[in-house]
């Protein structure tokens, strides 16, 4: 991992709450290659989210440098940061849509904000490619509460690489989907990645969908990395945690108690 | 107390965050046009609704007490200067708070517990340019025009209670009128307006932006945009009643 060009660092980066007894993030340190799918995984409360809007520059660090495309977070100014965003794409948990526009509007909405100089042709064009890419037709005119869960996340996909970011950030993109509908979107994660030459980070706590579609797995436990590894290496990790979590979630026997 | 402190200096840091952002590219005119729209046009009905019965009764109350002392010709004067001193700045205030305060409230503070707001973030776009400098301006602009339509009903609604209702000379009514009023009289209304549209529009953003744990912290939030602007507008009337010039301290 180390020979390749690295899209995303976190370096001992520690945050605790004003309303919380202990750091949410303790020393948390990885590294995203480029152009590759990282998954970070964890259980509930492990610091996922925060993390990712660490990486937002929503929240900042208490202690330790968040290095993104080569630059410091923490040096950069709201106008540095707003500049930098525009390089990232962002599918939400609850997809983010915005409630009050249909879904052309969505789509076309950073678009809109950052392409000033494509018309509205060009804007209609590129929208329904973009939907096309997600597989998704006649739903244009639609308003996102008139869409399943599943077509709300393929919409926001689409509205995510608009712009054609190089970097993606995905926050629990399969929950609350049907086991089908959560398929269709990891596959759609993959090739997307590949197809724009991104690099993906996904939050989850999916942990057979991570090692299906990852390239790298970063374990999270109270609010630090304890191990990060390629899926086949991480099913074989003999870290204890890990293998919990691994036997939790049944890709791994529990082992033999000796007892009939 | 040391939490009050803390809050005030969160709320201050907000509004002077936007007001830069209002002056940073792009200069988003289209979006302060809709929140005018919002905010104004169709808070229209309501002010002018609320200003006729506000000048009605109070022409009336005026004229039961004036009238017992045979000086019923003051009415027209007495209506006219508090509205356009008092009633209009803060009647206006509090209708368009309930109405379009609450909703901005309600507006941001969903996009908030939806994440919508982060979307804006991390699209590159400045939440606080694009949603709440527009309704800064918009609020500005929007309420003194608002005072001066409710000044302007508020005399309909006392002209037909004083004149056609409670008998009151029309040539005396306007005459009185005339006399007592200044122009200094209704610019110092509409300077009032200007702060309470400037004040209850930030309330509202900062409470919905604010907002936290789903549809009950929108609740809340919206809750809080119509109290907090309401003790505002009420105690900072008094205290701009005394710096702002008015047609008698002019004179």
């Amino acid at each position: 991992m180390a020979d390749k060009e690295i899209e995303l660092e976190f370096k001992d980066v520690w945050k605790q709450f004003s309303n919380s007894k202990t750091p949410t993030l303790a020393g948390m340190s990885f590294r995203v290659e480029k152009e590759s799918i990282h998954v970070l995984l964890g259980h509930s409360g492990a610091g996922k989210s925060v993390t990712l809007k660490h990486i937002l520059g929503l929240v900042t660090p208490d202690q330790g440098q968040i290095m993104v495309k080569g630059q410091d977070l923490g040096a950069l100014g709201d106008v540095q940061i707003t500049n930098l965003r525009k390089n990232f794409g962002m599918l939400f948990q609850n997809s983010a849509l915005f409630d009050g526009l249909n879904i052309f509007d969505n789509v076309a909405f950073p678009l809109r904000e950052h392409r000033k100089e494509m018309n509205d042709e060009e804007l209609g064009r590129r929208v329904e490619d973009l939907l096309e890419s997600v597989e998704l037709r006649n739903v244009i005119q639609k308003m996102p509460a008139e869409l399943s869960g599943g077509m709300r996340k393929r919409v926001g996909l689409a509205r995510a690489i608009a712009l054609g970011p190089s970097l993606l950030l995905f926050d629990e993109p399969t929950t609350g989907l049907d086991p089908e509908t959560a398929r269709v979107i990891d596959d759609l994660i993959v090739s997307t990645t590949r197809r724009l030459k991104a690099t993906s980070l996904i939050i989850s706590h999916d942990i057979h969908a991570s090692l299906r579609i990852a390239d790298f797995v970063s374990m999270i436990w109270e609010g630090r990395i304890i191990e990060t590894a390629s899926p086949t290496d991480f099913v074989k990790s003999q870290n204890p945690v890990i293998r919990q979590f691994l036997q939790s979630a049944g890709v791994i026997e529990a082992p033999s108690t000796g007892k009939l | 107390m040391l939490k009050r402190i803390r809050s005030l200096g969160r709320f201050s840091l907000f509004v002077w965050n936007s007001l830069l952002w209002l002056f940073r590219r792009p200069l988003r005119w289209r979006l302060i046009t809709d929140e005018m729209l919002f905010i104004g046009n169709e808070s229209l009905f309501i002010v002018s609704l609320a200003a006729f019965f506000t000048g009605a009764v109070f022409a009336y109350q005026s004229w039961l007490a004036f009238v017992t002392v045979g000086t019923d010709s003051m009415v027209g004067a007495t209506v006219s200067l508090a509205l356009v001193r008092e009633m209009a700045p803060v009647m206006a205030g509090l209708v368009v708070t309930g109405r379009a305060g609450a909703a901005m409230a309600a507006q941001i503070g969903n996009m908030r517990v939806t994440e919508q707001i982060d979307a804006l973030e991390v699209m590159g776009i400045s939440p606080l340019q694009y949603l709440v400098s527009p309704k800064l301006v918009a609020g500005t602009i929007c309420l003194p025009l608002l005072t001066a339509i409710f000044g302007m009903v508020g005399n309909i609604g006392g002209y037909v209670v004083g004149v056609w209702i409670c008998g009151v000379d029309e040539g005396i009514y306007i005459s009185k009128l005339k006399y007592f009023m200044d122009p200094w009289d209704f610019y110092h209304g509409l300077i009032k307006a200007a702060f309470f549209g400037f004040l209850l529009t930030a309330i509202g953003c900062y409470q919905g932006y604010r907002a936290k744990n789903g549809a009950e912290g929108v609740g809340k939030a919206v809750n809080g945009a119509v109290v907090d602007a309401f003790i505002v507008i009420l105690i900072l009337d008094y205290f701009l009643s005394i710096l702002v010039p008015t047609g008698v301290r002019v004179q």
